[in-house]
Protein backbone atom coordinates (compact mmCIF):
# COMPACT_ATOMS: atom_id res chain seq x y z
CA UNK A 1 0.00 0.00 0.00
CA UNK A 2 2.80 2.54 0.80
CA UNK A 3 4.41 1.74 -2.66
CA UNK A 4 1.22 2.90 -4.30
CA UNK A 5 1.03 6.60 -1.92
CA UNK A 6 4.88 6.84 -2.75
CA UNK A 7 3.42 6.35 -6.45
CA UNK A 8 0.79 8.77 -6.25
CA UNK A 9 3.08 11.35 -4.86
CA UNK A 10 5.80 11.00 -7.59
CA UNK A 11 2.83 11.60 -10.40
CA UNK A 12 2.03 14.33 -8.67
CA UNK A 13 5.73 15.23 -8.49
CA UNK A 14 6.06 14.46 -12.03
CA UNK A 15 3.44 16.80 -13.53
CA UNK A 16 4.62 19.71 -11.23
CA UNK A 17 7.36 19.73 -13.66
CA UNK A 18 6.28 20.57 -17.04
CA UNK A 19 5.08 24.29 -15.82
CA UNK A 20 4.62 25.67 -19.35
CA UNK A 21 2.98 22.90 -20.81
CA UNK A 22 0.37 23.57 -17.78
CA UNK A 23 0.22 27.28 -18.72
CA UNK A 24 -0.54 26.62 -22.03
CA UNK A 25 -3.15 23.54 -21.48
CA UNK A 26 -4.46 26.08 -19.10
CA UNK A 27 -4.59 28.69 -21.58
CA UNK A 28 -6.44 27.11 -24.48
CA UNK A 29 -8.90 25.31 -22.03
CA UNK A 30 -9.55 29.02 -20.82
CA UNK A 31 -9.99 30.62 -24.12
CA UNK A 32 -12.23 27.77 -25.47
CA UNK A 33 -14.41 28.16 -22.34
CA UNK A 34 -14.88 31.72 -23.16
CA UNK A 35 -16.16 30.73 -26.73
CA UNK A 36 -18.75 28.04 -24.79
CA UNK A 37 -20.05 30.62 -22.69
CA UNK A 38 -20.61 32.78 -25.32
CA UNK A 39 -22.47 30.20 -27.16
CA UNK A 40 -24.45 29.01 -24.67
CA UNK A 41 -25.44 31.69 -22.91
CA UNK A 42 -26.47 33.25 -26.37
CA UNK A 43 -28.95 30.19 -26.97
CA UNK A 44 -30.41 30.04 -23.13
CA UNK A 45 -30.48 33.92 -22.40
CA UNK A 46 -33.82 34.16 -23.50
CA UNK A 47 -35.85 31.58 -21.89
CA UNK A 48 -33.76 28.59 -19.73
CA UNK A 49 -33.59 25.45 -22.35
CA UNK A 50 -33.89 21.98 -20.78
CA UNK A 51 -33.11 23.20 -17.20
CA UNK A 52 -30.18 25.31 -18.21
CA UNK A 53 -30.43 29.05 -17.42
CA UNK A 54 -28.02 31.18 -18.14
CA UNK A 55 -26.40 30.92 -14.23
CA UNK A 56 -26.13 27.24 -14.83
CA UNK A 57 -25.05 26.82 -18.31
CA UNK A 58 -21.88 29.42 -17.37
CA UNK A 59 -21.46 27.10 -14.44
CA UNK A 60 -21.51 23.54 -16.72
CA UNK A 61 -19.17 25.61 -19.23
CA UNK A 62 -16.35 26.38 -16.98
CA UNK A 63 -16.50 23.47 -14.85
CA UNK A 64 -16.41 20.86 -18.02
CA UNK A 65 -13.27 22.69 -19.32
CA UNK A 66 -11.66 22.14 -15.81
CA UNK A 67 -12.47 18.45 -15.21
CA UNK A 68 -11.57 17.50 -18.86
CA UNK A 69 -8.21 18.51 -17.90
CA UNK A 70 -8.69 16.80 -14.43
CA UNK A 71 -10.65 13.27 -15.71
CA UNK A 72 -8.25 13.58 -19.32
CA UNK A 73 -10.60 13.29 -21.94
CA UNK A 74 -7.97 12.85 -24.69
CA UNK A 75 -6.68 9.44 -25.03
CA UNK A 76 -2.80 9.80 -23.28
CA UNK A 77 -0.28 7.05 -24.65
CA UNK A 78 2.02 6.84 -21.79
CA UNK A 79 1.54 3.33 -21.24
CA UNK A 80 1.09 2.13 -25.33
CA UNK A 81 4.37 3.79 -25.65
CA UNK A 82 5.75 1.19 -23.42
CA UNK A 83 4.33 -1.52 -24.77
CA UNK A 84 5.13 -0.31 -28.07
CA UNK A 85 8.29 -0.05 -27.36
CA UNK A 86 8.80 -2.99 -25.13
CA UNK A 87 9.81 -1.03 -22.08
CA UNK A 88 6.87 -2.62 -20.44
CA UNK A 89 9.03 -5.36 -19.80
CA UNK A 90 10.41 -3.16 -17.11
CA UNK A 91 7.00 -2.63 -16.11
CA UNK A 92 5.80 -5.95 -15.95
CA UNK A 93 8.71 -7.67 -13.70
CA UNK A 94 8.13 -5.24 -10.87
CA UNK A 95 6.57 -6.62 -7.98
CA UNK A 96 3.69 -4.56 -8.10
CA UNK A 97 0.02 -4.64 -9.89
CA UNK A 98 0.27 -2.63 -12.72
CA UNK A 99 -3.07 -1.15 -13.21
CA UNK A 100 -3.03 0.04 -9.84
CA UNK A 101 0.37 1.12 -9.59
CA UNK A 102 -0.62 3.36 -12.90
CA UNK A 103 -4.05 4.72 -11.41
CA UNK A 104 -1.66 5.96 -8.30
CA UNK A 105 0.13 7.57 -10.48
CA UNK A 106 -2.84 9.14 -12.01
CA UNK A 107 -4.26 10.09 -8.70
CA UNK A 108 -1.02 11.89 -7.89
CA UNK A 109 -1.30 13.69 -11.49
CA UNK A 110 -5.05 14.59 -11.09
CA UNK A 111 -4.30 16.09 -7.70
CA UNK A 112 -1.75 18.23 -9.29
CA UNK A 113 -4.09 19.42 -12.31
CA UNK A 114 -7.22 19.74 -9.31
CA UNK A 115 -4.96 23.11 -8.58
CA UNK A 116 -3.65 24.23 -11.78
CA UNK A 117 -6.51 23.22 -14.59
CA UNK A 118 -9.50 22.85 -12.51
CA UNK A 119 -9.58 25.49 -10.03
CA UNK A 120 -8.48 28.14 -12.45
CA UNK A 121 -10.92 27.64 -15.04
CA UNK A 122 -14.15 27.37 -12.14
CA UNK A 123 -12.76 30.72 -10.47
CA UNK A 124 -12.58 32.83 -13.94
CA UNK A 125 -16.00 31.73 -14.76
CA UNK A 126 -17.19 32.50 -10.76
CA UNK A 127 -15.44 36.10 -10.86
CA UNK A 128 -16.76 37.25 -14.08
CA UNK A 129 -19.85 35.12 -15.13
CA UNK A 130 -23.18 35.16 -13.52
CA UNK A 131 -22.26 31.53 -11.74
CA UNK A 132 -24.08 28.76 -9.99
CA UNK A 133 -22.63 27.75 -6.32
CA UNK A 134 -24.08 24.36 -4.62
CA UNK A 135 -24.92 24.33 -0.97
CA UNK A 136 -22.49 23.38 1.28
CA UNK A 137 -23.52 19.84 1.72
CA UNK A 138 -23.09 19.23 -2.06
CA UNK A 139 -19.21 20.30 -1.95
CA UNK A 140 -18.32 16.69 -0.43
CA UNK A 141 -20.47 14.80 -2.54
CA UNK A 142 -18.82 16.87 -5.93
CA UNK A 143 -15.10 15.72 -4.25
CA UNK A 144 -16.73 11.96 -4.60
CA UNK A 145 -18.10 12.86 -7.94
CA UNK A 146 -14.83 14.06 -9.77
CA UNK A 147 -12.63 11.48 -7.89
CA UNK A 148 -14.81 8.66 -9.08
CA UNK A 149 -14.87 9.98 -12.53
CA UNK A 150 -11.40 10.54 -12.61
CA UNK A 151 -11.23 6.63 -12.25
CA UNK A 152 -13.58 5.67 -14.39
CA UNK A 153 -11.59 7.79 -16.93
CA UNK A 154 -8.02 5.86 -15.83
CA UNK A 155 -9.86 2.33 -16.09
CA UNK A 156 -11.37 3.69 -20.14
CA UNK A 157 -7.90 4.91 -20.73
CA UNK A 158 -6.11 1.94 -19.51
CA UNK A 159 -7.98 -0.35 -21.76
CA UNK A 160 -8.07 1.47 -24.68
CA UNK A 161 -3.73 1.88 -24.25
CA UNK A 162 -3.77 -2.15 -23.53
CA UNK A 163 -4.94 -2.82 -26.79
CA UNK A 164 -1.82 -1.64 -28.13
CA UNK A 165 -0.56 -5.47 -27.00
CA UNK A 166 -2.71 -6.77 -30.00
CA UNK A 167 -2.93 -3.80 -32.39
CA UNK A 168 0.81 -2.55 -32.16
CA UNK A 169 0.00 0.81 -32.87
CA UNK A 170 -3.19 2.10 -30.87
CA UNK A 171 -3.33 5.57 -32.36
CA UNK A 172 -6.46 4.64 -34.37
CA UNK A 173 -8.38 3.54 -31.59
CA UNK A 174 -7.38 6.90 -29.24
CA UNK A 175 -8.23 9.14 -31.58
CA UNK A 176 -11.58 7.60 -32.23
CA UNK A 177 -12.14 7.88 -28.47
CA UNK A 178 -10.81 11.47 -28.50
CA UNK A 179 -13.43 12.60 -30.99
CA UNK A 180 -15.98 10.80 -29.42
CA UNK A 181 -15.71 11.56 -25.86
CA UNK A 182 -16.34 14.87 -26.22
CA UNK A 183 -19.73 14.84 -27.40
CA UNK A 184 -20.35 11.52 -25.46
CA UNK A 185 -19.66 12.79 -22.03
CA UNK A 186 -21.67 15.54 -22.32
CA UNK A 187 -18.73 18.23 -22.40
CA UNK A 188 -19.96 19.76 -26.27
CA UNK A 189 -23.15 20.35 -25.59
CA UNK A 190 -25.24 19.41 -21.54
CA UNK A 191 -26.56 16.20 -22.51
CA UNK A 192 -30.49 17.35 -21.52
CA UNK A 193 -29.92 18.98 -24.93
CA UNK A 194 -29.89 15.51 -26.39
CA UNK A 195 -33.28 13.82 -27.78
CA UNK A 196 -34.57 11.41 -25.38
CA UNK A 197 -33.79 8.76 -27.05
CA UNK A 198 -30.20 9.66 -27.11
CA UNK A 199 -30.06 10.65 -23.87
CA UNK A 200 -31.19 7.29 -22.59
CA UNK A 201 -28.48 5.17 -24.63
CA UNK A 202 -25.39 7.68 -23.38
CA UNK A 203 -26.46 7.37 -19.72
CA UNK A 204 -26.52 3.64 -19.94
CA UNK A 205 -22.53 3.84 -21.20
CA UNK A 206 -19.91 5.24 -18.56
CA UNK A 207 -19.12 8.62 -21.05
CA UNK A 208 -21.91 10.63 -19.01
CA UNK A 209 -20.03 9.79 -15.89
CA UNK A 210 -16.91 11.73 -16.57
CA UNK A 211 -18.14 14.67 -17.23
CA UNK A 212 -21.88 15.42 -17.35
CA UNK A 213 -22.27 13.10 -13.71
CA UNK A 214 -19.87 15.26 -11.70
CA UNK A 215 -21.31 18.48 -12.80
CA UNK A 216 -25.12 17.65 -12.92
CA UNK A 217 -23.99 16.60 -8.41
CA UNK A 218 -22.49 20.18 -8.61
CA UNK A 219 -25.88 21.97 -10.31
CA UNK A 220 -27.64 19.85 -7.95
CA UNK A 221 -29.68 18.25 -11.02
CA UNK A 222 -30.91 14.90 -10.88
CA UNK A 223 -30.51 12.45 -7.56
CA UNK A 224 -27.00 12.96 -5.97
CA UNK A 225 -26.59 9.86 -4.61
CA UNK A 226 -27.55 7.70 -7.63
CA UNK A 227 -25.35 9.19 -9.78
CA UNK A 228 -22.84 8.91 -7.43
CA UNK A 229 -23.72 4.80 -7.37
CA UNK A 230 -23.78 4.41 -10.71
CA UNK A 231 -20.61 6.04 -11.07
CA UNK A 232 -19.05 3.84 -8.64
CA UNK A 233 -20.66 0.77 -10.26
CA UNK A 234 -18.83 1.40 -13.40
CA UNK A 235 -15.84 2.53 -11.73
CA UNK A 236 -15.61 -1.08 -10.53
CA UNK A 237 -16.80 -2.39 -14.11
CA UNK A 238 -13.96 -0.30 -16.01
CA UNK A 239 -11.16 -1.42 -13.65
CA UNK A 240 -12.44 -5.17 -13.38
CA UNK A 241 -12.29 -4.74 -17.55
CA UNK A 242 -9.20 -2.92 -17.58
CA UNK A 243 -7.50 -5.79 -14.85
CA UNK A 244 -8.90 -8.62 -17.10
CA UNK A 245 -7.75 -7.09 -20.28
CA UNK A 246 -4.18 -6.84 -18.62
CA UNK A 247 -4.13 -10.52 -17.35
CA UNK A 248 -5.07 -11.59 -20.94
CA UNK A 249 -2.00 -9.35 -22.39
CA UNK A 250 0.17 -10.13 -19.89
CA UNK A 251 -0.90 -14.29 -20.98
CA UNK A 252 -0.26 -13.18 -24.51
CA UNK A 253 3.21 -11.83 -24.07
CA UNK A 254 4.73 -14.07 -21.25
CA UNK A 255 2.96 -17.44 -23.11
CA UNK A 256 3.01 -16.75 -27.01
CA UNK A 257 5.84 -14.47 -26.59
CA UNK A 258 4.14 -11.44 -28.04
CA UNK B 1 21.95 -20.17 -8.28
CA UNK B 2 20.42 -20.91 -12.06
CA UNK B 3 19.85 -24.38 -12.80
CA UNK B 4 18.48 -24.23 -17.31
CA UNK B 5 17.74 -27.79 -18.75
CA UNK B 6 16.97 -28.83 -22.02
CA UNK B 7 15.17 -25.18 -22.38
CA UNK B 8 13.19 -24.39 -25.49
CA UNK B 9 10.89 -21.54 -26.60
CA UNK B 10 9.05 -21.72 -29.59
CA UNK B 11 7.35 -18.51 -31.41
CA UNK B 12 4.82 -18.32 -33.82
CA UNK B 13 5.70 -15.74 -37.01
CA UNK B 14 3.37 -15.40 -39.76
CA UNK B 15 4.40 -14.06 -43.05
CA UNK B 16 2.30 -12.33 -45.70
CA UNK B 17 1.50 -14.71 -49.07
CA UNK B 18 -0.56 -13.60 -51.35
CA UNK B 19 -2.61 -10.58 -50.70
CA UNK B 20 -4.94 -11.87 -47.96
CA UNK B 21 -3.33 -15.69 -47.12
CA UNK B 22 -0.81 -15.40 -44.02
CA UNK B 23 1.29 -18.60 -43.27
CA UNK B 24 2.30 -19.39 -39.87
CA UNK B 25 5.71 -20.77 -38.96
CA UNK B 26 7.13 -21.58 -35.92
CA UNK B 27 10.69 -20.70 -35.31
CA UNK B 28 12.59 -22.18 -32.16
CA UNK B 29 14.45 -19.75 -30.46
CA UNK B 30 16.05 -21.37 -27.97
CA UNK B 31 16.24 -25.07 -28.57
CA UNK B 32 17.25 -27.19 -25.88
CA UNK B 33 19.54 -24.89 -23.94
CA UNK B 34 21.08 -26.38 -20.95
CA UNK B 35 23.86 -24.85 -18.18
CA UNK B 36 24.31 -24.29 -14.54
CA UNK B 37 25.37 -21.01 -12.88
CA UNK B 38 26.67 -21.85 -9.33
CA UNK B 39 26.15 -18.69 -6.24
CA UNK B 40 29.15 -16.42 -6.54
CA UNK B 41 29.35 -17.43 -10.60
CA UNK B 42 30.03 -14.77 -12.96
CA UNK B 43 28.98 -15.93 -16.30
CA UNK B 44 29.40 -13.92 -19.78
CA UNK B 45 26.54 -15.41 -22.05
CA UNK B 46 27.58 -14.26 -25.71
CA UNK B 47 25.99 -15.07 -29.18
CA UNK B 48 25.30 -13.16 -32.36
CA UNK B 49 21.66 -10.95 -32.63
CA UNK B 50 18.96 -13.15 -33.04
CA UNK B 51 20.60 -16.14 -31.01
CA UNK B 52 18.09 -16.74 -28.13
CA UNK B 53 20.13 -14.65 -25.64
CA UNK B 54 17.25 -12.00 -24.65
CA UNK B 55 14.48 -14.88 -24.93
CA UNK B 56 16.38 -16.80 -22.70
CA UNK B 57 17.21 -14.14 -20.56
CA UNK B 58 13.72 -13.68 -20.59
CA UNK B 59 12.64 -16.95 -19.54
CA UNK B 60 14.76 -16.90 -16.57
CA UNK B 61 13.30 -13.15 -15.11
CA UNK B 62 9.70 -15.36 -15.77
CA UNK B 63 8.27 -12.85 -18.00
CA UNK B 64 8.14 -15.63 -20.58
CA UNK B 65 7.34 -19.12 -20.48
CA UNK B 66 9.65 -21.54 -22.08
CA UNK B 67 7.28 -24.53 -24.27
CA UNK B 68 9.23 -26.78 -22.65
CA UNK B 69 12.07 -27.57 -20.44
CA UNK B 70 13.14 -26.80 -16.96
CA UNK B 71 14.26 -23.63 -15.76
CA UNK B 72 15.06 -23.04 -11.81
CA UNK B 73 16.52 -19.27 -10.86
CA UNK B 74 17.20 -19.20 -6.45
CA UNK B 75 15.32 -22.16 -6.24
CA UNK B 76 12.08 -21.56 -8.08
CA UNK B 77 10.64 -21.22 -10.91
CA UNK B 78 10.64 -18.22 -12.83
CA UNK B 79 7.20 -17.93 -14.54
CA UNK B 80 5.23 -19.09 -11.54
CA UNK B 81 6.90 -16.96 -8.96
CA UNK B 82 7.80 -14.05 -11.09
CA UNK B 83 7.11 -11.08 -8.26
CA UNK B 84 8.36 -13.28 -5.30
CA UNK B 85 11.73 -13.49 -8.04
CA UNK B 86 11.77 -10.25 -8.90
CA UNK B 87 12.41 -9.48 -4.98
CA UNK B 88 15.58 -11.53 -4.79
CA UNK B 89 17.10 -10.65 -8.52
CA UNK B 90 18.20 -7.80 -9.90
CA UNK B 91 18.08 -7.23 -13.73
CA UNK B 92 19.05 -4.50 -15.67
CA UNK B 93 18.84 -3.75 -19.37
CA UNK B 94 21.56 -1.56 -21.20
CA UNK B 95 18.43 -0.75 -23.63
CA UNK B 96 15.54 -0.01 -21.20
CA UNK B 97 15.32 2.11 -18.61
CA UNK B 98 13.74 1.65 -15.35
CA UNK B 99 14.15 5.04 -13.99
CA UNK B 100 11.66 7.69 -13.89
CA UNK B 101 12.63 9.90 -16.56
CA UNK B 102 10.93 13.40 -15.50
CA UNK B 103 11.95 12.42 -11.58
CA UNK B 104 15.00 13.13 -10.05
CA UNK B 105 17.65 9.93 -9.95
CA UNK B 106 17.27 9.84 -6.30
CA UNK B 107 13.35 9.98 -6.26
CA UNK B 108 13.49 6.47 -8.65
CA UNK B 109 15.82 5.20 -6.18
CA UNK B 110 13.15 6.02 -3.28
CA UNK B 111 10.02 4.73 -5.55
CA UNK B 112 12.38 1.39 -5.65
CA UNK B 113 12.79 0.98 -2.07
CA UNK B 114 8.73 0.97 -1.88
CA UNK B 115 7.86 -1.29 -4.62
CA UNK B 116 10.12 -4.02 -3.20
CA UNK B 117 9.67 -2.74 0.41
CA UNK B 118 13.07 -2.76 1.34
CA UNK B 119 13.89 -1.94 5.10
CA UNK B 120 14.90 2.23 5.39
CA UNK B 121 18.22 1.75 6.55
CA UNK B 122 19.43 -1.48 4.59
CA UNK B 123 18.04 1.02 1.45
CA UNK B 124 20.46 3.69 3.04
CA UNK B 125 23.74 1.51 3.36
CA UNK B 126 23.44 -0.20 -0.11
CA UNK B 127 22.35 3.38 -1.92
CA UNK B 128 25.46 5.37 -0.19
CA UNK B 129 28.17 2.21 -1.24
CA UNK B 130 26.63 2.76 -4.85
CA UNK B 131 26.94 6.41 -4.82
CA UNK B 132 30.71 6.33 -3.65
CA UNK B 133 31.76 3.34 -6.06
CA UNK B 134 29.64 4.56 -8.92
CA UNK B 135 30.22 8.14 -8.63
CA UNK B 136 26.79 9.31 -7.87
CA UNK B 137 26.74 12.01 -5.99
CA UNK B 138 27.07 14.66 -8.73
CA UNK B 139 23.87 13.82 -10.54
CA UNK B 140 21.40 12.31 -8.33
CA UNK B 141 19.11 15.60 -8.04
CA UNK B 142 19.52 15.67 -11.66
CA UNK B 143 15.95 14.93 -13.57
CA UNK B 144 17.01 11.01 -15.12
CA UNK B 145 16.34 12.76 -18.94
CA UNK B 146 19.31 15.01 -18.10
CA UNK B 147 22.02 12.29 -17.33
CA UNK B 148 23.67 11.05 -19.90
CA UNK B 149 24.13 7.27 -21.29
CA UNK B 150 26.80 6.70 -18.99
CA UNK B 151 25.32 8.10 -15.86
CA UNK B 152 21.94 6.69 -16.42
CA UNK B 153 23.50 3.32 -16.93
CA UNK B 154 25.17 3.69 -13.14
CA UNK B 155 21.72 4.86 -12.21
CA UNK B 156 20.18 1.36 -13.82
CA UNK B 157 22.67 -0.76 -12.05
CA UNK B 158 21.92 1.24 -9.08
CA UNK B 159 18.42 0.49 -9.40
CA UNK B 160 18.83 -2.93 -9.83
CA UNK B 161 20.65 -3.30 -6.36
CA UNK B 162 19.18 -1.54 -4.16
CA UNK B 163 17.12 -4.67 -2.83
CA UNK B 164 20.20 -6.54 -2.48
CA UNK B 165 19.83 -9.42 -4.84
CA UNK B 166 21.81 -12.67 -4.79
CA UNK B 167 21.56 -12.33 -8.41
CA UNK B 168 22.19 -10.13 -10.74
CA UNK B 169 21.05 -10.48 -14.57
CA UNK B 170 22.77 -7.63 -17.26
CA UNK B 171 21.61 -7.35 -20.41
CA UNK B 172 23.77 -5.17 -22.32
CA UNK B 173 25.17 -3.27 -19.65
CA UNK B 174 27.86 -1.40 -21.63
CA UNK B 175 26.44 -1.06 -25.15
CA UNK B 176 26.89 2.75 -26.12
CA UNK B 177 28.90 3.55 -23.66
CA UNK B 178 32.43 5.36 -23.79
CA UNK B 179 35.66 3.56 -22.89
CA UNK B 180 35.82 5.67 -19.54
CA UNK B 181 32.14 4.81 -18.57
CA UNK B 182 32.76 0.73 -19.20
CA UNK B 183 35.80 0.70 -17.53
CA UNK B 184 34.31 2.16 -14.26
CA UNK B 185 31.20 -0.11 -14.74
CA UNK B 186 32.97 -3.17 -15.24
CA UNK B 187 35.18 -2.67 -11.97
CA UNK B 188 32.19 -1.70 -10.14
CA UNK B 189 30.76 -5.13 -11.25
CA UNK B 190 34.15 -7.50 -10.72
CA UNK B 191 34.32 -6.01 -7.12
CA UNK B 192 30.63 -6.58 -6.74
CA UNK B 193 31.31 -10.18 -8.03
CA UNK B 194 34.78 -10.60 -6.23
CA UNK B 195 33.81 -9.19 -2.62
CA UNK B 196 29.73 -8.83 -2.13
CA UNK B 197 29.79 -12.71 -4.20
CA UNK B 198 26.33 -11.46 -6.01
CA UNK B 199 26.25 -14.03 -8.81
CA UNK B 200 26.31 -12.75 -12.40
CA UNK B 201 24.76 -13.18 -15.49
CA UNK B 202 25.54 -10.43 -18.47
CA UNK B 203 25.11 -11.11 -22.26
CA UNK B 204 26.72 -8.60 -23.97
CA UNK B 205 28.32 -7.83 -27.75
CA UNK B 206 31.17 -6.02 -26.06
CA UNK B 207 34.25 -9.45 -25.19
CA UNK B 208 36.00 -7.26 -23.33
CA UNK B 209 33.43 -7.05 -21.34
CA UNK B 210 33.93 -10.75 -20.77
CA UNK B 211 37.23 -11.00 -20.95
CA UNK B 212 37.11 -8.52 -17.82
CA UNK B 213 34.50 -9.46 -16.03
CA UNK B 214 33.90 -13.18 -16.96
CA UNK B 215 36.06 -16.26 -15.85
CA UNK B 216 33.24 -18.38 -17.97
CA UNK B 217 31.72 -18.08 -20.92
CA UNK B 218 28.12 -19.85 -22.46
CA UNK B 219 27.84 -18.98 -26.21
CA UNK B 220 24.63 -19.70 -28.25
CA UNK B 221 24.17 -19.29 -31.78
CA UNK B 222 20.86 -19.98 -33.57
CA UNK B 223 19.26 -21.63 -30.11
CA UNK B 224 21.98 -23.66 -28.98
CA UNK B 225 25.10 -23.59 -27.42
CA UNK B 226 28.05 -23.71 -29.08
CA UNK B 227 30.21 -24.05 -26.12
CA UNK B 228 30.65 -23.88 -22.46
CA UNK B 229 33.94 -23.16 -20.26
CA UNK B 230 36.31 -20.91 -19.17
CA UNK B 231 37.77 -18.44 -21.25
CA UNK B 232 41.17 -20.21 -21.93
CA UNK B 233 40.26 -23.22 -22.41
CA UNK B 234 38.63 -22.06 -25.62
CA UNK B 235 41.08 -19.93 -27.10
CA UNK B 236 43.10 -23.15 -26.85
CA UNK B 237 40.53 -25.37 -28.39
CA UNK B 238 39.01 -23.06 -30.73
CA UNK B 239 42.20 -21.14 -31.83
CA UNK B 240 44.99 -23.73 -32.20
CA UNK B 241 46.99 -21.24 -34.01
CA UNK B 242 49.63 -18.01 -32.98
CA UNK B 243 50.80 -15.42 -35.11
CA UNK B 244 54.35 -14.36 -34.68
CA UNK B 245 54.67 -11.38 -36.27
CA UNK B 246 58.71 -10.09 -37.35
CA UNK B 247 60.16 -6.85 -37.94
CA UNK B 248 63.33 -7.59 -40.14
CA UNK B 249 66.18 -5.43 -40.39
CA UNK B 250 66.51 -5.52 -44.53
CA UNK B 251 63.74 -7.33 -46.89
CA UNK B 252 63.19 -10.45 -47.65
CA UNK B 253 62.12 -13.54 -49.31
CA UNK B 254 58.48 -15.12 -47.55
CA UNK B 255 60.35 -17.14 -44.99
CA UNK B 256 59.09 -20.80 -45.36
CA UNK B 257 59.81 -24.25 -44.79
CA UNK B 258 60.02 -23.52 -40.89
CA UNK B 259 58.59 -26.83 -39.09
CA UNK B 260 54.83 -26.07 -37.75
CA UNK B 261 54.51 -22.75 -39.79
CA UNK B 262 51.36 -23.00 -41.78
CA UNK B 263 50.78 -19.58 -43.71
CA UNK B 264 53.41 -16.88 -44.17
CA UNK B 265 51.80 -13.34 -44.91
CA UNK B 266 54.49 -10.53 -45.68
CA UNK B 267 54.06 -6.59 -45.52
CA UNK B 268 56.23 -3.69 -46.42
CA UNK B 269 58.04 -5.81 -49.33
CA UNK B 270 59.51 -8.81 -46.91
CA UNK B 271 60.35 -6.01 -44.35
CA UNK B 272 57.28 -7.54 -41.83
CA UNK B 273 56.46 -10.98 -42.11
CA UNK B 274 53.26 -12.53 -40.11
CA UNK B 275 53.96 -16.60 -39.42
CA UNK B 276 50.81 -18.43 -38.28
CA UNK B 277 52.22 -21.65 -36.44
CA UNK B 278 50.07 -24.45 -34.54
CA UNK B 279 50.69 -24.43 -31.08
CA UNK B 280 50.52 -27.85 -30.71
CA UNK B 281 53.05 -28.97 -33.26
CA UNK B 282 55.86 -26.54 -32.46
CA UNK B 283 56.52 -23.67 -29.69
CA UNK B 284 57.01 -20.15 -30.57
CA UNK B 285 60.81 -20.21 -28.68
CA UNK B 286 61.22 -22.87 -31.92
CA UNK B 287 59.90 -20.20 -34.58
CA UNK B 288 61.69 -17.56 -32.85
CA UNK B 289 65.27 -19.47 -33.05
CA UNK B 290 64.63 -20.84 -36.75
CA UNK B 291 63.70 -16.94 -38.19
CA UNK B 292 66.54 -15.75 -36.45
CA UNK B 293 68.59 -18.36 -38.21
CA UNK B 294 67.41 -17.27 -41.83
CA UNK B 295 67.59 -13.82 -41.54
CA UNK B 296 68.54 -10.68 -38.94
CA UNK B 297 65.41 -9.92 -36.82
CA UNK B 298 65.17 -6.01 -35.58
CA UNK B 299 61.51 -6.60 -33.21
CA UNK B 300 59.16 -9.49 -32.60
CA UNK B 301 55.82 -9.89 -31.42
CA UNK B 302 53.81 -13.12 -30.66
CA UNK B 303 50.00 -12.67 -30.92
CA UNK B 304 47.12 -14.18 -28.47
CA UNK B 305 44.30 -14.93 -30.89
CA UNK B 306 41.69 -11.95 -29.69
CA UNK B 307 38.57 -13.04 -28.08
CA UNK B 308 36.33 -11.84 -31.14
CA UNK B 309 38.37 -14.37 -32.88
CA UNK B 310 37.47 -16.84 -30.73
CA UNK B 311 33.79 -16.66 -30.87
CA UNK B 312 33.75 -15.84 -34.66
CA UNK B 313 35.67 -18.93 -34.96
CA UNK B 314 33.20 -20.74 -32.73
CA UNK B 315 30.29 -19.51 -35.03
CA UNK B 316 31.29 -20.23 -37.96
CA UNK B 317 32.19 -23.64 -36.78
CA UNK B 318 28.57 -24.82 -37.04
Amino acid sequence: MRAYVHLALAGFRRYSTYRQAMFAGLTANVVFGMLRTAVLVAAVGAAPVAGYDAASAVTYVWLGQGLLAFVVLWGESQLSERIRTGDVVVDLYRPWHLQAALLAEDVGRAAYAAVVRLVPPVAIGALFFPFRWPEPHTWPLFAVSAVLALVISFGMRFILNCTTFWLLDSRGVRNMYEVSSGLLCGLIVPLAFMPEWARDVLWATPFPYLIQAPIDVFLEQGPQWTVLALQAFWAVVVLAAGNLVLSRAVRKVVVQGG
Amino acid sequence: MIEVRELCREFTVTTKVGRLRRARTKVRAVDSVSFDVAAGEAVGYVGPNGAGKSTTIKMLTGILVPTSGHVRVAGVDPSRARRDLARRIGVAFGQRSQLWWDLPLRDSFDLLRSIYRVDARDHARRLAECVELLDLSGFLDRPVRQLSLGQRMRGEVTAALLHGPELLVLDEPTIGLDLESKERLREFLADLNAQRGTTLLLTTHDLDDIERLCPRLVVIDRGTVLADGPLEALRAEVVPERVLVVDLEKPSEPLTGIRGVVDVRIELGGLRQHLTFRKDETTAAAVIAAVAAQADVHDLVVEEPEIDDVVRRLYARR
